[in-house]
């Protein structure tokens, strides 16, 4: 009988529209008022009905933030579900559900639509179902029953009353699994003050942090969620939020809402992002700061739309005519995306550049209990001032850095060109003024690389295999070299992905082997590290349209060291 | 004539070349914008590419200049970001009516409180001659060999289908009329659309001076602008093409006037500060 003392991974999986996030939305919350530590993290298919999705939860009496692989509980809705998840199955993975239905043995029955036809309606099999998994993972009773009380406290008291007697009858279902399996996991009662966000949470609200009050976006997944959260909070929050006619439409606004003194935000993804480039190149030339999400979805093309992939990194690398500064920041989990996002508008306003917040689906799409952000400390740094009469925009300073001044406030005006300018913005084709501004702005490249945030390094002094990841890979890395558990290995993580620190070629230089970990087919971070170091450099890659499970890495840095 | 302070102390170089009519439609917005008495600090010019959006450079006043075809979204978070500016968007027709189709398209939409004032000459001129949205059927180009077979765009006749709330058809060489007509606009809340008749002298030698003056007449003082069924009529006559303010809708409301942080708060962004407390409150609910 398998037992699960700190750690259970439960698999939901059915067709879309099945009611899986009914359920995890129900559980996660039931759960984490309980005392246990969620993660949740779901792959879908691009499609509104039918397919096979899955969602797949940790509950934990730790903190937990990483994908597992291997399937501890599954609960199919769909006979599909189990060819679906085969790779994922053990001898030891319980799965509870309508037999009849799913068609697989071994497996608990429990017929829950039978059940809930039987109370009056079929609608109520969700509701039976997180009731098992509530009596199995030994929730408090009352507290289940005062959960679905709440949550269906706006319906109209029958179906409410129902669902309440659905609840409490899979709740007996699932006490009566003791001895089928057995969870005895510590429920920790300040998980339940702490906050359940997703990445794409994180991102919106660390934007409105940062000061963000203009926000524009053409829908695209997986870029999506921060539009809308970023719309939810609108109202709240005092931001313009705009769906534009197409991503072109998107940047120019953008820009355009930063000279007029705004702290504008754009979402996107990769091929939305290919509309962008021109305005990224305006933003450059004009140097207007500009802060881009841009949640990272396969390629080429329309690619895998629901999918994740670390593809597009080259793509803002590059993005762009002409040579101009940018910076790039990529969050390792929710908490960064919170706080990256939040400093990349002191970024984009203190240096004048384009600064790009590089995530993806998964990470977008991913949640987990953390605790409520402390915000007072963060400040919004606005670095434009009051014009004179005799303002110029584009003064040539030491730094290459020229005071910004925003139309209306001062008696100055300002004016900005995408031709080549003076400094007081004029077209000009002055030779000697070209090879001035094109110094001041490549000056700012200089500053903004002493600004550089070393990357995160853990382990011991003298390692031997320096295991580097960026961006949302950095929980998965960090729990499989935990399991790992060798000293000679450390890990280096990038969250400022570009430029890159000069000390952080030391970490490289130091070890003996590096393995650069990312999410695409061709190790476009480890060539921007080459680059640097002219080290060797082996790649663990992946590129299947799926994150990187602990399991999955395990295997892959054992197997090369 | 008194010193007009959009206009500059010091001689300027202007790209155009001499005898062009955007020296006259310059001449037309330089005494609106006098005789409207605007702040120079509050007015904001904002173009694309083209010889026809180069005007901000010429005018003394703030400027975004961006890119080919994207004045419109970038006007419309100007005036969004602050509602306290005079935005002027103005380009050429192959600008506005060719790359910038979608955005003047959405722009109808939106309805932001900017006028836009397109120099609609038939052709593209910075680019040496080729074909506009706006070129007629049959001419000649280098690039249309054999003659252009695509049907021009009114967009006249477009923007009163699509019920934009003041469209009007200016000729640079009535430049008293353009005058008075970019003044109406400017002060229309709402957007705004000055379609300006303009002959290019060097690549546009079918629509010449004397072509646009014979295929247009100014519509009389008993015109009515309001009723939008004979605006539409109006709008698609062409050859001759009427010229003066087509049409008039003082019911549409405009595109800042729909965003709910100014309700309460008339601020600009850039006087606004964050409010922790609310960011605080969002992620307390998240709990």
């Amino acid at each position: 009988m398998p037992i699960f003392k700190d750690d259970l991974t439960i698999v939901l999986a059915g067709e879309a529209g099945q009611g899986i996030q009914t359920i995890e939305a129900l559980l996660t919350s039931l759960l984490k008022s309980g005392g246990y530590h969620i993660f949740a993290t779901k792959e879908y298919m691009s499609r509104i009905r039918g397919g096979m999705n899955s969602t797949t939860l940790r509950v934990a009496s730790r903190r937990v933030a990483a994908l597992r692989e291997k399937i501890d509980l599954l609960i199919p809705l769909h006979r599909e579900a189990m060819p679906h998840l085969r790779r994922r199955l053990t001898e030891e993975t319980v799965i509870i559900g309508e037999q009849e239905k799913i068609g697989h043995s071994p497996m608990i029955d429990v017929p829950f639509t039978k059940m809930a036809v039987e109370m009056g309606n079929s609608v109520y099999a969700n509701t039976l179902a997180v009731g098992v998994l509530a009596g199995l993972l030994k929730i408090d009773r009352e507290k289940c029953r005062q959960f679905i009380a709440g949550y269906f406290g706006k319906k109209n008291e029958e179906i409410k009353e129902k669902n309440i007697a659905a609840a409490l009858k899979g709740f007996e279902i699932g006490v009566g699994l003791t001895g089928k399996i057995d969870i005895e996991m510590v429920q920790v009662a300040s998980v339940a003050e702490e906050a359940m966000l997703t990445g794409g949470e994180a991102v919106a609200l660390g934007a409105l942090a940062g000061g963000c009050n203009y926000f524009c976006a053409y829908p695209m997944s997986p870029g999506t969620a921060v539009l809308t959260h970023m719309a939810a909070y609108a109202k709240s929050a005092d931001v313009i939020v705009e769906q534009v006619e197409d991503e072109i439409g998107v940047v120019n606004m953008a820009i355009a809402a930063w000279y007029a003194g705004a702290r504008a935000m754009v979402t996107t993804s990769g091929g939305g992002f290919a509309l962008m480039t021109e305005g990224v190149s305006l933003a450059g030339m004009i140097e207007t700061p500009l802060v881009v999400h841009l949640a990272q979805r396969p390629g080429p093309a329309t690619g895998l739309p629901t999918r994740t992939e670390q593809g597009d990194l080259n793509h803002v690398l590059h993005a762009g005519h002409g040579a101009f500064p940018r910076i790039i920041l990529a969050p390792k989990d929710i908490e960064e995306a919170f706080f990256l996002s939040q400093q990349a508008f002191n970024l984009a306003d203190q240096y004048q550049v384009p600064v790009f917040i590089l995530t993806d689906q998964y990470l977008i799409d991913t949640y987990y209990n953390l605790p409520c952000f402390k915000m007072d400390h963060l400040p919004v740094e606005k670095r434009f001032e009051r014009t004179r009469a005799d303002y110029r925009r584009f003064r040539i300073t030491d730094s290459g850095i020229s005071p910004r001044g925003v139309p209306g406030f001062g008696d100055g005006i300002v004016c900005v060109d995408s031709d080549e300018h003076d400094e007081a913005g004029y077209i000009t084709e002055d030779s000697e003024v070209r090879v001035k501004m094109v110094q001041k702005r490549l000056r700012k490249a200089a500053v903004v690389k002493n600004a550089a945030l070393l990357p995160a390094f853990t382990g011991a002094e003298d390692y031997e295999t320096l295991i580097v990841g960026w961006g949302s890979t950095y929980p998965a890395l960090a729990e499989a070299l935990e399991k790992i558990g060798r000293p000679a290995l450390a890990q280096l993580h990038f969250s400022w992905v570009y430029p890159l620190a000069e000390e952080a070629a030391d970490y490289l230089r130091k070890a003996r082997n590096i393995i650069v970990v990312e999410g695409n087919a061709t190790g476009q971070f480890a060539t921007l590290l080459k680059l640097m170091t002219g080290r060797q450099i082996e790649n663990i890659l992946k590129y299947n349209g799926h994150p990187f499970s602990v399991e999955e890495l395990v295997r892959e840095i054992t197997a090369r060291c | 004539m008194a010193e007009n302070k959009f206009d500059f102390a010091h001689k300027i170089d202007m790209a155009w070349c001499p005898g062009c009519s955007n020296f006259s439609i310059r001449r037309s917005l330089l005494a609106a914008l006098d005789e409207l008495g605007v702040a120079r600090e509050k007015v904001v010019m904002v173009s694309g590419i083209g010889q026809a959006a180069k005007m901000p450079q010429y005018i003394n006043t703030n400027f975004f200049n961006g890119l080919h075809g994207r004045a419109l979204p970038a006007a419309t978070a100007v005036k969004a970001c602050n509602p306290g500016l005079t935005v002027i968007a103005e380009g050429g027709d192959g600008d506005m009516y060719g790359e910038g189709g979608n955005h003047f398209l959405h722009a109808t939409r939106r309805n932001p409180d900017i006028a836009l004032f397109v120099h609609d000459n038939m052709v593209y001129g910075l680019t040496k001659g080729q074909a506009s949205p706006t070129t007629r059927e049959g001419m000649v180009t280098p690039v249309q060999t054999a003659g252009v077979f695509e049907k021009p765009v009114n967009p006249v006749a477009l923007a009163v289908a699509l019920d934009v709330p003041f469209v009007a058809r200016a000729f640079s060489a009535d430049w008293e009329k353009t005058r008075d007509i970019m003044k109406q606009a400017i002060l229309h809340r709402g957007f705004s659309l000055v379609d300006i008749f303009q002959p290019c002298i060097s690549f546009n030698k079918v629509n010449t001076y004397s072509w646009y003056k014979d295929n247009s007449y100014y519509l009389k003082e008993d015109y009515d602008p309001t009723n939008k069924t004979a605006a539409f009529a109006k709008a698609q006559e062409e050859l001759p093409f009427p010229l003066g303010v087509i049409y008039l809708n003082s019911e549409r409301v405009p595109f800042e006037d729909h965003l709910p942080l100014y309700a309460h708060d008339k601020r600009p962004l850039y006087e606004r500060e964050r409010a922790l407390e609310k960011i605080a409150a969002i992620l307390k609910s998240r709990v």
